[in-house]
């Protein structure tokens, strides 16, 4: 084998290396949060609406993105929101974060920061005094990933 | 000890609902990063956090590794009477920390 031939051989190995790691590291694709919101809810019915979401349309770093979540409610002894689940269903652990409120809270209003690996929709799940579920979802476009580093990309 | 700071505002009036923010320092690692020589650097997250109002727990959250590094939370408390706001919090490394703000009521 000429020397010229050698490299050839080498570079064309090692690109296909590369693209075989690639493909291996790319984004995973979004899980279904059935199975997550059936645990929570038991199987009952889950409404539409009623979550706010307020979240950057674009995301620069899904490192960390701003959100801040209003759900609707009179928050009164008789009727609240209990608690809020945040699901990401492209991250690889989709269960974000719970948080658990009640009457004494006066708003159901909650702002943290989140990690997002890749463009997804966030779905937030809102569980109301008296067993009743909300459900908001909004679409968010990330364009650099959390959870990777930027060789994988 | 964890560090962390909470901040709440400096009076409030009776029956109002007024925001409690906090920040912990934490790294939030995810347990699926690899360090340089390609070896899983292991998980590390903070998970639970609590804050008390007058002895009494007001709000509470169970974290994950969707998190970011530095947690940072805002939520609301309806004002009731002055007194000591605490926040704690603790990760899966059993490591805990706490911050207390007074909170006067008018």
């Amino acid at each position: 084998m000429k020397r010229r031939q050698f490299i050839r051989a080498g570079a064309a190995a090692a690109a296909g290396a590369a693209l075989g790691v690639r493909a291996q590291g790319g984004l995973a694709p979004s899980q279904d949060l059935r199975p997550f919101i059936e645990k929570i809810t038991g199987g009952r019915a889950v409404e539409r609406g009623g979550v706010d979401i307020e979240i950057p349309a674009i995301a620069e770093n899904g490192n960390s993105v701003p959100t801040r979540i209003r759900v609707a409610s009179p928050m009164t002894a008789e009727d609240h929101v209990s608690a809020v689940y945040v699901f990401a269903p492209r991250n690889p652990r989709p269960h974000v974060a719970t948080f658990h409120l009640g009457p004494q809270s006066g708003r159901a209003e909650i702002a943290t920061r989140i990690r997002l690996a890749g463009t997804q929709k966030l779905a937030v799940l809102a569980e109301f005094s008296g067993g009743r579920y909300r459900l908001g979802e909004v679409e968010v476009l990330v364009t650099s990933a959390a959870c990777l580093d930027e060789s994988s990309l | 000890m964890l560090l962390g700071r909470l901040q709440v505002p400096p009076s409030v009036r009776k029956g109002e609902a007024f925001e409690i923010r906090v920040l912990v320092q934490h790294p939030m690692e995810t347990g699926f990063r690899r360090d340089m020589d390609g070896s899983s650097i292991p998980m590390h997250i903070l998970n639970r956090l609590s804050c008390l109002y007058g002895g009494r727990e007001v709000f509470s959250a169970e974290l994950g590794s969707g998190m970011s590094a530095n947690p940072y939370m805002a939520f609301y408390v309806k004002a009731d009477a002055s007194g000591e706001i605490v926040a704690e919090w603790s990760d899966d490394h059993g490591e805990k920390g706490r911050a207390t703000a007074t909170l006067s009521v008018t």
